[in-house]
């Protein structure tokens, strides 16, 4: 077996990640780790300071000890050191004599001198906390780039064997908990090592018995403790596992929804769910008895010390052995062991857990033969055009089974050629592609470009000079306009647009996202605006500019960014009604004219005139918007809305009365639901006059008129008076509209553009008449002619390209994102294009379509040539190209220009039809 | 025209002439009224069908397409229903039809019509009779043409 192929020997070498989390914690921050470690020792005086001086103003000034004289004076701050005779016939030297402090100055100086002791303590700690949480924080930071930097060397089959959700969980939040420990990592054990040691000596030198006792007791703990969490270990990583795995079956269940809903499975999976959460439950449990297990007897050895302290102790005294000052001291100066150590045992716990959790990340991202980190160097120069013809020699790739996909295939492309590849499904030629792509790799054989192995190229190389289309399309949610970019954003090429250098938070040697990544010149173009220039090819390739000038018009744009657009869009909206008068079409559309009633609008849409910014005028709430039921009251047309939802609830009643609630003609009734009929029933019944009605029933009512349109309803219950009543409603709601509500609604104005509506309604300012056959299609086609009539086809297309195409591209269809694959692949000129079933979902004229003007376009028709791989779902399209493969059963059988092989090769000739 | 116009109009067409009113209205109400220009294709042949018209003013043209030829079979008034066959055969339309004069109709979903006829025996019954009324029409056409083939298979004398 030849590894050449794939990359190099050394690969394996990608190697795994620091074997332990203490090490790999050193290595990163030792610096850092060692000037906490300084700063808590300096903190040290300052805190046992504090603690003694209570004892010190205690007994000094308030108990009166070296005060027994009423004028007594007390020394304080006298700073003096002891020298030799020679220097100083005294003894000492006096640095500063201190000040005389009677019994109240001692007593007030002493409590002042606690006040700063305690604030300095204070900042100290906080000092203390704010730099571990950042150097956690920064540690964790560092962490999960390190493990997104694995993901994307993965090699690729590793996806196959790992869930996307599982990964998400182990970045995100099995390290979390490391954040809180990697500050405490040395600092902790340090410190309370050091505080207990102080104390054990202590006993030590009181009592040599007793404080071997006490050492005896703390040995008894760190021998046998540890042993007791060897099976916590064990669950600990259970339990990772196991709430991974959950996570894991959570994300393939939500992107596997559909399979359960339409095979009613729901109950299966929630019998998976219950079970997976009850072994959860129960790992957790058996954690929690052994963990509070161990707590206990840790408990329980450090109470049992004071009791031996006290019965041994005191036997000591009894016999004279110990003198009672020396136990007192030794009593006294075991408080203070128990409690570091109790602390110490926590820390390590915690270490054990976070160990754990590391270990297991750590595990599950040392993969063998990761890309190594030169595969993907960044390189920001151009990288020059591929001139040899990619060579495969030999090649078989097993699949992970071991089942033989392809079997010792030797061909060659050459520069400029259009290949194409035709067989049945899982003939070999997908196999092919995906090799050459280098998404799988050969179990023998070697596939070169020119004398390189494919596998030892750089990405750089790779990933610039090969395209590659497959029919399996996944776009990260985003704009289309980055979606088709994607492919070109290789390296950050120039700063971002707002150089703010002392604003950007990226480090040195980090690569900025906000800069411009888009490598024009790769795309044929030199800057942003020709670019769209190329981007309209591509589209035009495949078929997709008329959908994203669709997706154009159903967008909006900021006219103050956009000044010109926004203006051709009026003078637009004036043609198209001029238009329509010309063609005798002017019923087609009634446009909205500030002074008049459009009948095609629902009611609603007459009174706010306007398009709703906000919730304020929203639909959901717009009957218990305040100043609507004002200037409703004013006028006086809530009394006739209120009379005409009487009519229309009378009317809907009647004829839906003696419907079953699932009929059919229930779709129609867009008023009101088959429940609600009772309750209207009942409210009609009880209903007095418009006087007396409840305000709650006067809403109701009035809310049921405002999806009225007349033409499309066809009740009668719009008169011509009532529509001038409610145009001046109108009127009088943009007039007195009070000033927090001025933002909450973009008023139509036939000389203005509407920033609130889209680029169609904008041109259209009205709406298509109900019941003319075919007039929204007749329509917007008039409003796509014009488009490219004003030249502003590629405005629009512009807009277009901001639509978000949704999580996994799913807001655009199926079709519509494998061009969008397609063409993305065209817009970075590749030298070699490879398509593996590209356009399987689209239908065969429109195949054959695309198909042709690819193969122009890689002859050269609007370009530099290049060479086209293509793996064909239709082999009647292959005889366009200059040669054609089959494969069958993994290994190639015919092979030559096509019409040669259809007189000679019967197997393509059945293929080809 | 009003909903009560057009269930006046309805009640005169023998399908709806013994539904009564209240339903018609219903139907009326589920339905949408759709206008066609001269000229203007209502069915295309071999399109799904989602909906029956029934004409309430002017006249259509039914073409039937052979080989790349349109020919047409029949036209249809004010009263009578169209686009019927496909909706309740499943099967794409049978035949093109074009608005001869501006045309007026009634545009009846699929499940709106498939539950007339199951809840109105008689518009059932109306159906039927204008079905077999079209089949004895084409069998009397057939045998026209079977005729006049023969007669035109023999050498003239």
């Amino acid at each position: 077996m030849d590894e050449a192929t794939s990359g190099g020997r050394r690969n394996g070498s990608g190697g795994a990640l620091q074997a332990s989390l203490m090490r790999y914690i050193w290595t990163h921050s030792r610096p850092q780790q060692i000037w906490i470690l300084l700063v808590v020792v300096v903190s040290l005086p300052t805190y046992f300071l504090s603690l003694d001086l209570p004892k010190q103003i205690v007994n000094g000034p308030i108990l009166g000890k070296g005060f027994e004289h009423a004028d007594a004076h007390t020394t304080w701050l006298r700073i003096a050191i002891d020298v030799p005779h020679a220097l100083d016939p005294s003894g000492t030297l006096v640095l500063f004599p201190g000040f005389e402090l009677d019994r109240y100055g001692a007593l007030f100086a002493l409590s002042a001198m606690f006040l700063l002791l305690v604030v300095i303590n204070g900042l100290f700690k906080y000092y203390i906390n704010t730099y571990k949480g950042r150097l956690g924080e920064d540690m964790l930071r560092r962490l999960r780039f390190e493990l997104i930097d694995r993901v994307l060397r993965f090699p690729h089959a590793q996806f196959k064997r790992v869930k996307a959700s599982e990964i998400s969980t182990m970045v995100q939040e099995e390290v979390e908990p490391l954040g809180g420990f990697i500050g405490d990592a040395f600092v902790q054990p340090m410190f309370l090592g050091g505080q207990a040691l102080t104390a054990m000596v202590f006993i030590l030198v009181q009592s040599v018995w007793l404080g071997g006792l006490a050492a005896a007791i703390i040995a008894v703990q760190f021998l046998v403790i540890p042993r007791l969490r060897r099976r916590l270990l064990v669950l600990g990583k259970e339990r990772q596992i196991s709430a991974r795995a959950n996570a894991g079956r959570v994300g393939e269940l939500v992107e596997g929804i559909a399979a359960v809903h339409v095979n009613d499975t729901s109950n299966y999976e929630r019998a998976n769910a219950d079970a997976r959460l009850w072994r959860i439950f129960e790992i957790r449990y058996e954690i929690y008895q052994r963990k509070f297990f161990v707590k206990f007897l840790n408990n329980f050895l450090a109470q049992l010390t004071p009791f031996l302290f006290y019965a041994v102790g005191g036997w000591f005294a009894l016999e004279g052995r110990l003198d009672v000052g020396q136990l007192v001291a030794v009593i006294g100066a075991y408080k203070d062991l128990p409690s570091p150590i109790k602390e110490l045992i926590d820390w390590d716990q915690q270490r054990l857990d976070v160990e754990v959790k590391y270990d297991q990340v750590a595990e599950q991202f040392s993969v063998d033969e990761m890309l190594p980190p030169e595969r993907q160097a960044l390189v920001s120069a151009p990288v020059p055009p591929l001139a040899a013809p990619i060579r495969v020699n030999g090649l078989s790739v097993n699949d992970d089974s071991g089942a033989t996909l392809l079997e010792r295939v030797s061909l060659e492309f050459a520069p400029g050629e259009r290949v194409a590849i035709v067989g049945a499904v899982g003939s070999g030629g997908e196999v092919l592609a995906e090799v050459l792509a280098g998404l799988m790799r050969p179990s023998g054989g070697r596939v070169c470009i020119g004398d390189t192995p494919l596998g030892e190229l750089p990405q750089a190389v790779t990933g610039r000079r090969l395209a590659y289309a497959g029919a399996e399309t996944f776009l990260p949610e985003g704009t289309l306009r980055d979606a088709l970019y994607y492919v070109l954003k290789h390296a950050p090429l120039r700063p971002p647009p707002e150089a703010d250098a002392a604003a950007s938070r990226t480090n040195p040697g980090h690569l900025d996202p906000r800069a411009d990544w888009v490598d024009y010149a790769s795309a044929g173009a030199s800057g942003p605006a020709d670019l769209l220039d190329q981007t309209r090819r591509v589209l035009n390739l495949v078929s997709l500019r008329e959908d994203v000038i669709g997706l154009g018009l159903r967008g909006e744009i900021d006219p103050d960014a956009q000044p010109a657009l926004a203006a051709a869009v009026i003078e637009l909206r004036c043609e198209l009604r001029r238009r329509l008068r010309a063609s005798g079409e002017s019923g087609l559309v009634e446009t909205f004219d500030p002074e008049r009633y459009c009948r095609q609008a629902t009611l609603v849409e007459n009174l706010l005139f306007g398009t709703p910014v906000g919730p304020a005028f929203a639909p959901a709430g717009l009957a218990g918007n305040a100043f609507l039921r004002e200037v409703l009251a004013d006028t006086g047309v809530d009394r006739a809305l209120f009379e005409m939802g009487r009519e229309l609830a009378g009317t809907l009643i009647e004829l839906f009365k003696d419907l079953p609630p699932d009929h059919p003609f229930f779709e129609q009734l867009s008023f009101m639901d088959a429940e609600q009929i009772p309750e209207y029933r009942g409210m009609l019944a009880r209903l007095g006059d418009f006087a007396t009605a409840e305000a709650d029933d006067r809403r109701r009512l009035i809310r049921l008129t405002l999806a009225y349109i007349e033409p499309r309803h066809r009740l009668g219950l719009l008169d011509e008076a009532l529509m001038a009543r409610l145009v001046e409603a109108r009127t009088r709601l943009h007039q007195g509209l009070p000033e927090r509500l001025r933002g909450s609604i973009e008023f139509y104005d036939p000389d203005r553009y509407n920033r609130a509506a889209t680029l169609q309604d904008n041109i259209l300012l009205g709406r298509v008449a109900h019941g003319a056959a075919g007039g929204t299609e007749r329509v917007v086609g008039l409003i796509l002619h014009l488009i490219e009539e004003f030249g502003l086809q590629d405005a629009v297309l512009d807009v277009g390209l901001d639509f978000n195409v949704g999580s996994g591209g799913k807001r655009l269809s199926v079709v519509q994102r494998q061009k969008l694959v397609v063409a993305r692949a065209l817009l970075k000129r590749p030298d070699y294009a490879i398509f593996n079933r590209p356009l399987s979902a689209l239908d065969p004229v429109g195949q054959r379509e695309i198909v042709e003007r690819l193969l122009a376009a890689a002859a050269g028709s609007e370009g530099p040539p290049f060479a086209a791989v293509c793996v064909l779902s239709n082999a009647q399209l292959a005889h366009a190209f200059d040669r054609v493969v089959v494969f069958e059963r993994g290994q190639v059988v015919a092979q030559g220009a096509p019409d040669e092989l259809a007189r000679t090769a019967a197997v393509y000739a059945a293929l080809a039809g | 025209m009003l909903l009560k116009d057009e269930v006046e109009l309805l009640r005169r067409t023998p399908l709806f002439a013994n539904v009564e009113p209240t339903r018609l209205k219903l139907l009326c109400f589920a339905s949408e009224r759709v206008r066609f220009e001269a000229g203007q294709t209502v069915l295309r042949e071999g399109e799904a069908g989602d909906a029956a018209y029934v004409l309430l003013e002017g006249s259509a043209d039914v073409f039937i397409d052979t080989e790349g030829c349109p020919i047409r079979v029949a036209t249809a008034y004010a009263d009578e229903i169209i686009g019927e066959i496909a909706i309740l055969c499943d099967t794409p339309r049978t035949g093109t039809v074009v608005a001869v004069t501006p045309l007026d109709t009634l545009r009846i979903g699929k499940d709106q019509f498939l539950r007339l006829i199951e809840e109105f025996p008689e518009v059932a019954i109306e159906v039927m009779r204008e079905l077999a009324g079209r089949v004895v029409r084409l069998g009397a056409e057939l045998s026209e043409v079977r005729a006049r083939l023969c007669h035109g298979g023999e050498p003239e004398p």
